[in-house]
Protein backbone atom coordinates (compact mmCIF):
# COMPACT_ATOMS: atom_id res chain seq x y z
CA UNK A 1 0.00 0.00 0.00
CA UNK A 2 2.77 2.54 0.80
CA UNK A 3 4.69 1.54 -2.10
CA UNK A 4 2.22 2.31 -4.29
CA UNK A 5 1.27 5.55 -2.15
CA UNK A 6 5.09 6.62 -2.99
CA UNK A 7 4.22 5.50 -6.72
CA UNK A 8 1.27 7.78 -7.09
CA UNK A 9 3.02 10.94 -5.35
CA UNK A 10 6.24 10.23 -7.74
CA UNK A 11 3.65 10.30 -10.94
CA UNK A 12 1.91 13.53 -9.18
CA UNK A 13 5.84 15.39 -9.17
CA UNK A 14 5.81 14.44 -12.93
CA UNK A 15 2.77 15.35 -13.85
CA UNK A 16 3.15 18.89 -12.09
CA UNK A 17 6.74 18.94 -13.39
CA UNK A 18 5.98 18.11 -17.23
CA UNK A 19 3.20 20.09 -17.46
CA UNK A 20 4.69 23.34 -15.71
CA UNK A 21 7.61 23.22 -18.10
CA UNK A 22 5.21 22.25 -21.44
CA UNK A 23 3.17 25.86 -20.07
CA UNK A 24 6.23 27.99 -19.83
CA UNK A 25 7.10 27.37 -23.21
CA UNK A 26 3.49 27.52 -24.84
CA UNK A 27 3.26 30.75 -23.34
CA UNK A 28 6.74 32.23 -23.95
CA UNK A 29 6.78 30.47 -27.59
CA UNK A 30 5.87 34.00 -29.30
CA UNK A 31 7.67 36.45 -27.25
CA UNK A 32 11.13 34.52 -26.43
CA UNK A 33 11.19 33.67 -30.66
CA UNK A 34 9.29 36.57 -32.11
CA UNK A 35 9.54 39.44 -28.93
CA UNK A 36 10.04 43.24 -29.65
CA UNK A 37 9.32 43.03 -33.28
CA UNK A 38 5.92 43.72 -35.10
CA UNK A 39 3.94 40.65 -36.54
CA UNK A 40 3.96 40.68 -40.20
CA UNK A 41 1.08 42.27 -42.05
CA UNK A 42 -0.67 39.61 -43.06
CA UNK A 43 -0.85 38.19 -39.50
CA UNK A 44 -2.34 41.30 -37.95
CA UNK A 45 -5.74 41.08 -39.30
CA UNK A 46 -5.64 37.58 -38.41
CA UNK A 47 -4.13 37.84 -34.90
CA UNK A 48 -7.07 40.74 -34.26
CA UNK A 49 -9.84 38.25 -34.76
CA UNK A 50 -7.91 35.72 -32.45
CA UNK A 51 -9.77 36.86 -28.77
CA UNK A 52 -13.05 37.22 -30.33
CA UNK A 53 -12.75 33.80 -31.41
CA UNK A 54 -10.90 32.25 -27.79
CA UNK A 55 -13.29 33.75 -25.78
CA UNK A 56 -16.36 32.47 -27.47
CA UNK A 57 -14.83 29.05 -27.50
CA UNK A 58 -13.96 29.27 -23.90
CA UNK A 59 -17.54 30.13 -23.10
CA UNK A 60 -18.98 27.65 -24.89
CA UNK A 61 -16.21 25.15 -23.21
CA UNK A 62 -16.78 26.36 -20.51
CA UNK A 63 -20.76 26.70 -19.83
CA UNK A 64 -21.16 23.52 -21.80
CA UNK A 65 -18.56 21.23 -21.54
CA UNK A 66 -18.42 17.60 -20.31
CA UNK A 67 -15.99 14.98 -20.86
CA UNK A 68 -16.01 15.11 -24.43
CA UNK A 69 -19.58 14.98 -24.49
CA UNK A 70 -21.89 18.47 -24.24
CA UNK A 71 -23.35 18.90 -20.71
CA UNK A 72 -26.63 21.13 -19.81
CA UNK A 73 -26.70 21.89 -16.05
CA UNK A 74 -27.12 24.27 -13.76
CA UNK A 75 -23.89 26.65 -15.73
CA UNK A 76 -26.57 27.70 -18.14
CA UNK A 77 -28.81 28.99 -15.55
CA UNK A 78 -25.94 30.62 -14.57
CA UNK A 79 -24.71 31.69 -18.18
CA UNK A 80 -28.46 33.12 -18.42
CA UNK A 81 -28.23 35.56 -15.78
CA UNK A 82 -24.58 36.50 -16.92
CA UNK A 83 -26.64 37.53 -19.93
CA UNK A 84 -29.33 39.36 -17.88
CA UNK A 85 -26.75 41.10 -16.30
CA UNK A 86 -24.41 42.00 -19.33
CA UNK A 87 -27.71 43.21 -21.04
CA UNK A 88 -28.32 45.65 -18.18
CA UNK A 89 -25.21 47.28 -18.04
CA UNK A 90 -23.85 45.63 -14.77
CA UNK A 91 -20.14 45.83 -14.03
CA UNK A 92 -17.62 42.76 -14.61
CA UNK A 93 -18.11 41.48 -10.59
CA UNK A 94 -21.84 41.45 -11.04
CA UNK A 95 -22.10 39.51 -13.74
CA UNK A 96 -19.82 36.78 -12.89
CA UNK A 97 -21.51 37.13 -9.02
CA UNK A 98 -25.36 36.57 -10.59
CA UNK A 99 -23.59 33.62 -12.83
CA UNK A 100 -21.93 32.25 -9.46
CA UNK A 101 -25.71 33.07 -7.21
CA UNK A 102 -27.77 31.40 -10.11
CA UNK A 103 -25.75 28.23 -10.52
CA UNK A 104 -25.70 27.84 -6.64
CA UNK A 105 -29.34 28.51 -6.56
CA UNK A 106 -30.44 26.18 -9.58
CA UNK A 107 -28.10 23.26 -7.41
CA UNK A 108 -30.19 23.92 -4.45
CA UNK A 109 -33.32 23.49 -5.44
CA UNK A 110 -32.69 20.39 -7.99
CA UNK B 1 3.73 57.31 -14.56
CA UNK B 2 4.99 53.82 -16.13
CA UNK B 3 4.00 52.21 -12.69
CA UNK B 4 1.15 53.87 -12.46
CA UNK B 5 0.31 51.96 -15.70
CA UNK B 6 1.06 48.53 -14.76
CA UNK B 7 -1.52 49.65 -11.55
CA UNK B 8 -4.30 50.18 -14.11
CA UNK B 9 -3.50 46.75 -15.32
CA UNK B 10 -3.94 45.30 -11.65
CA UNK B 11 -7.12 47.69 -11.32
CA UNK B 12 -8.83 46.46 -14.69
CA UNK B 13 -8.53 42.78 -13.47
CA UNK B 14 -9.11 43.28 -9.86
CA UNK B 15 -12.90 41.88 -10.01
CA UNK B 16 -11.58 38.74 -11.85
CA UNK B 17 -8.72 38.35 -9.35
CA UNK B 18 -11.60 37.99 -6.58
CA UNK B 19 -13.17 35.10 -8.93
CA UNK B 20 -9.17 33.95 -9.61
CA UNK B 21 -8.39 33.38 -5.73
CA UNK B 22 -12.08 31.87 -5.02
CA UNK B 23 -11.13 29.35 -8.22
CA UNK B 24 -7.41 28.32 -6.92
CA UNK B 25 -9.40 27.99 -3.26
CA UNK B 26 -11.40 25.13 -5.20
CA UNK B 27 -8.30 23.57 -6.49
CA UNK B 28 -6.55 23.73 -3.19
CA UNK B 29 -9.44 21.96 -1.60
CA UNK B 30 -9.83 19.43 -4.33
CA UNK B 31 -6.23 18.53 -5.31
CA UNK B 32 -5.83 16.53 -2.15
CA UNK B 33 -8.52 14.42 -3.01
CA UNK B 34 -6.89 13.53 -6.28
CA UNK B 35 -3.92 12.77 -4.70
CA UNK B 36 -1.96 15.98 -5.09
CA UNK B 37 0.27 16.92 -1.93
CA UNK B 38 -0.02 20.64 -0.70
CA UNK B 39 3.50 21.33 -1.98
CA UNK B 40 2.65 19.61 -5.37
CA UNK B 41 -0.44 22.37 -5.99
CA UNK B 42 1.42 24.72 -5.03
CA UNK B 43 4.25 24.34 -7.46
CA UNK B 44 1.36 23.62 -10.01
CA UNK B 45 -0.09 26.69 -9.85
CA UNK B 46 2.99 28.30 -9.76
CA UNK B 47 4.78 26.65 -12.78
CA UNK B 48 1.49 26.26 -14.71
CA UNK B 49 -0.54 29.20 -13.61
CA UNK B 50 -3.25 27.87 -16.05
CA UNK B 51 -6.78 26.87 -13.93
CA UNK B 52 -8.41 24.53 -16.73
CA UNK B 53 -5.41 22.78 -17.21
CA UNK B 54 -4.67 21.97 -13.80
CA UNK B 55 -8.03 21.37 -12.74
CA UNK B 56 -8.19 18.50 -15.84
CA UNK B 57 -4.39 17.06 -14.87
CA UNK B 58 -6.19 16.62 -11.01
CA UNK B 59 -9.32 15.51 -12.17
CA UNK B 60 -7.34 12.63 -14.40
CA UNK B 61 -4.94 11.54 -11.63
CA UNK B 62 -7.73 11.67 -9.42
CA UNK B 63 -9.75 8.74 -11.03
CA UNK B 64 -6.50 6.46 -11.59
CA UNK B 65 -6.12 7.81 -15.29
CA UNK B 66 -2.66 8.23 -15.28
CA UNK B 67 0.65 9.86 -16.11
CA UNK B 68 0.40 10.41 -19.41
CA UNK B 69 -2.86 11.07 -20.32
CA UNK B 70 -3.03 13.79 -17.28
CA UNK B 71 -0.38 15.55 -19.10
CA UNK B 72 -1.43 15.15 -22.57
CA UNK B 73 -4.65 16.78 -21.37
CA UNK B 74 -3.06 19.28 -19.49
CA UNK B 75 -1.32 20.50 -22.30
CA UNK B 76 -3.79 21.01 -24.88
CA UNK B 77 -5.63 23.02 -23.01
CA UNK B 78 -2.83 24.90 -22.35
CA UNK B 79 -2.16 24.68 -26.68
CA UNK B 80 -3.97 27.91 -26.79
CA UNK B 81 -1.01 29.58 -25.10
CA UNK B 82 0.78 29.67 -28.17
CA UNK B 83 -0.80 31.19 -30.26
CA UNK B 84 -2.10 33.88 -27.55
CA UNK B 85 1.67 34.47 -27.19
CA UNK B 86 2.53 35.03 -30.76
CA UNK B 87 -0.51 37.96 -30.85
CA UNK B 88 1.32 39.58 -27.95
CA UNK B 89 4.86 39.26 -28.95
CA UNK B 90 5.70 42.45 -29.98
CA UNK B 91 4.62 44.20 -26.99
CA UNK B 92 7.71 42.14 -24.79
CA UNK B 93 11.05 43.48 -25.34
CA UNK B 94 14.65 43.53 -23.25
CA UNK B 95 16.34 40.13 -23.00
CA UNK B 96 15.41 36.86 -23.72
CA UNK B 97 15.18 35.72 -20.17
CA UNK B 98 13.16 39.22 -19.08
CA UNK B 99 10.55 38.28 -22.32
CA UNK B 100 10.21 34.46 -21.12
CA UNK B 101 9.64 35.86 -17.33
CA UNK B 102 6.72 38.28 -18.26
CA UNK B 103 5.47 36.00 -20.67
CA UNK B 104 4.68 33.61 -17.64
CA UNK B 105 1.93 36.38 -16.72
CA UNK B 106 0.20 35.82 -20.11
CA UNK B 107 -3.30 34.11 -19.25
CA UNK B 108 -6.54 34.20 -20.81
CA UNK B 109 -7.93 37.26 -18.47
CA UNK B 110 -4.57 39.29 -18.42
CA UNK B 111 -4.43 38.65 -21.83
CA UNK B 112 -8.26 39.42 -23.12
CA UNK B 113 -7.83 43.05 -21.07
CA UNK B 114 -5.05 44.27 -22.21
CA UNK B 115 -6.03 44.33 -25.52
CA UNK B 116 -6.64 48.11 -26.73
CA UNK B 117 -9.70 49.95 -28.37
CA UNK B 118 -6.81 49.69 -31.00
CA UNK B 119 -6.15 46.15 -31.39
CA UNK B 120 -2.98 46.70 -30.52
CA UNK B 121 -1.68 44.75 -26.69
CA UNK B 122 -0.84 46.74 -23.90
CA UNK B 123 2.42 45.10 -21.90
CA UNK B 124 1.73 47.24 -18.72
CA UNK B 125 -1.68 46.37 -18.55
CA UNK B 126 -0.76 42.75 -19.50
CA UNK B 127 1.89 42.25 -16.61
CA UNK B 128 0.31 44.52 -13.93
CA UNK B 129 -2.96 42.52 -14.40
CA UNK B 130 -0.98 39.33 -14.55
CA UNK B 131 1.19 40.22 -11.37
CA UNK B 132 -2.06 40.31 -9.73
CA UNK B 133 -3.81 37.47 -11.08
CA UNK B 134 -0.40 35.14 -10.05
CA UNK B 135 -0.13 36.22 -6.65
CA UNK B 136 -4.24 35.39 -6.03
CA UNK B 137 -3.59 32.41 -8.20
CA UNK B 138 -0.82 30.90 -6.08
CA UNK B 139 -2.11 32.38 -2.84
CA UNK B 140 -5.27 30.97 -3.08
CA UNK B 141 -3.87 27.60 -3.42
CA UNK B 142 -2.31 27.65 -0.68
CA UNK B 143 -5.06 28.77 1.30
CA UNK B 144 -7.10 26.29 -0.21
CA UNK B 145 -4.69 23.29 0.47
CA UNK B 146 -4.27 24.12 3.78
CA UNK B 147 -7.57 25.11 5.07
CA UNK B 148 -8.98 21.88 3.16
CA UNK B 149 -12.25 20.53 4.28
CA UNK B 150 -13.24 23.62 6.23
CA UNK B 151 -13.86 25.13 2.95
CA UNK B 152 -16.64 22.69 1.74
CA UNK B 153 -17.41 21.89 -1.24
CA UNK B 154 -16.83 24.82 -4.03
CA UNK B 155 -19.20 23.76 -6.80
CA UNK B 156 -21.79 24.31 -4.53
CA UNK B 157 -20.89 27.76 -4.34
CA UNK B 158 -21.66 27.74 -8.65
CA UNK B 159 -17.97 28.81 -8.77
CA UNK B 160 -17.63 26.79 -12.21
CA UNK B 161 -20.16 28.91 -13.54
CA UNK B 162 -18.56 31.75 -13.03
CA UNK B 163 -16.12 31.25 -15.09
CA UNK B 164 -18.34 31.39 -19.09
CA UNK B 165 -19.85 34.37 -17.18
CA UNK B 166 -16.52 35.57 -17.06
CA UNK B 167 -15.30 35.13 -20.40
CA UNK B 168 -19.01 36.74 -21.76
CA UNK B 169 -18.24 39.03 -20.28
CA UNK B 170 -14.97 39.57 -21.77
CA UNK B 171 -16.06 38.73 -25.28
CA UNK B 172 -18.58 41.42 -25.70
CA UNK B 173 -16.13 44.26 -24.74
CA UNK B 174 -13.92 42.93 -27.93
CA UNK B 175 -16.42 42.88 -30.46
CA UNK B 176 -16.74 45.84 -32.40
CA UNK B 177 -17.08 45.27 -35.82
CA UNK B 178 -18.82 42.57 -37.95
CA UNK B 179 -15.70 40.51 -38.84
CA UNK B 180 -15.10 40.43 -34.95
CA UNK B 181 -18.49 39.40 -34.59
CA UNK B 182 -18.06 36.50 -37.11
CA UNK B 183 -15.30 34.99 -35.39
CA UNK B 184 -16.56 35.21 -32.08
CA UNK B 185 -19.54 32.96 -33.68
CA UNK B 186 -17.41 30.78 -36.05
CA UNK B 187 -15.03 30.34 -32.98
CA UNK B 188 -18.22 28.98 -30.72
CA UNK B 189 -19.83 26.93 -33.03
CA UNK B 190 -16.43 25.35 -34.09
CA UNK B 191 -16.13 24.61 -30.41
CA UNK B 192 -19.53 23.34 -29.65
CA UNK B 193 -19.52 20.87 -32.39
CA UNK B 194 -16.08 19.60 -31.02
CA UNK B 195 -16.80 19.69 -27.60
CA UNK B 196 -18.76 16.04 -28.10
CA UNK B 197 -15.46 14.71 -30.46
CA UNK B 198 -12.46 15.45 -29.45
CA UNK B 199 -10.69 15.54 -25.74
CA UNK B 200 -10.90 18.95 -23.77
CA UNK B 201 -8.46 21.37 -24.91
CA UNK B 202 -9.02 20.32 -28.70
CA UNK B 203 -12.12 21.86 -29.47
CA UNK B 204 -10.65 25.34 -27.79
CA UNK B 205 -7.62 25.10 -30.51
CA UNK B 206 -9.26 24.54 -32.68
CA UNK B 207 -11.88 27.30 -32.42
CA UNK B 208 -8.65 29.15 -32.67
CA UNK B 209 -8.48 28.85 -36.41
CA UNK B 210 -11.68 31.28 -36.77
CA UNK B 211 -9.11 33.59 -36.85
CA UNK B 212 -8.11 33.24 -40.54
CA UNK B 213 -11.15 34.91 -41.64
CA UNK B 214 -9.12 37.72 -41.40
CA UNK B 215 -6.06 36.65 -43.45
CA UNK B 216 -5.10 39.17 -45.73
CA UNK B 217 -7.38 41.83 -44.46
CA UNK B 218 -4.96 45.05 -43.79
Amino acid sequence: MSHRLEAILNEVWIVVAVVGAATVALKSVGPVLLGGKPLPEHLTGVVALLAPALLAALVVTQAVGGDEEIVLDARLAGLGAAVVALLLRAPLLVVVAAAAAATALVRLLT
Amino acid sequence: MSSSQYRDGARKVAPIAVAAFAFALSFGVLAPTSGIETLEAIVMSATTFAGSAQFAAASILGVGGGVVSAIVAATLLNARYAPISVSVAPIFVGSPARRLLESQLIVDESWALSKRPDGRYDRRLLVGGGLLLYVCWVGGTAVGVLAGDALGDPSELGLDAAFPALFLAILVTQVHSRLELAAAVLGGVIALALLPAAPAGVPIIAAAAACLIGWRRS
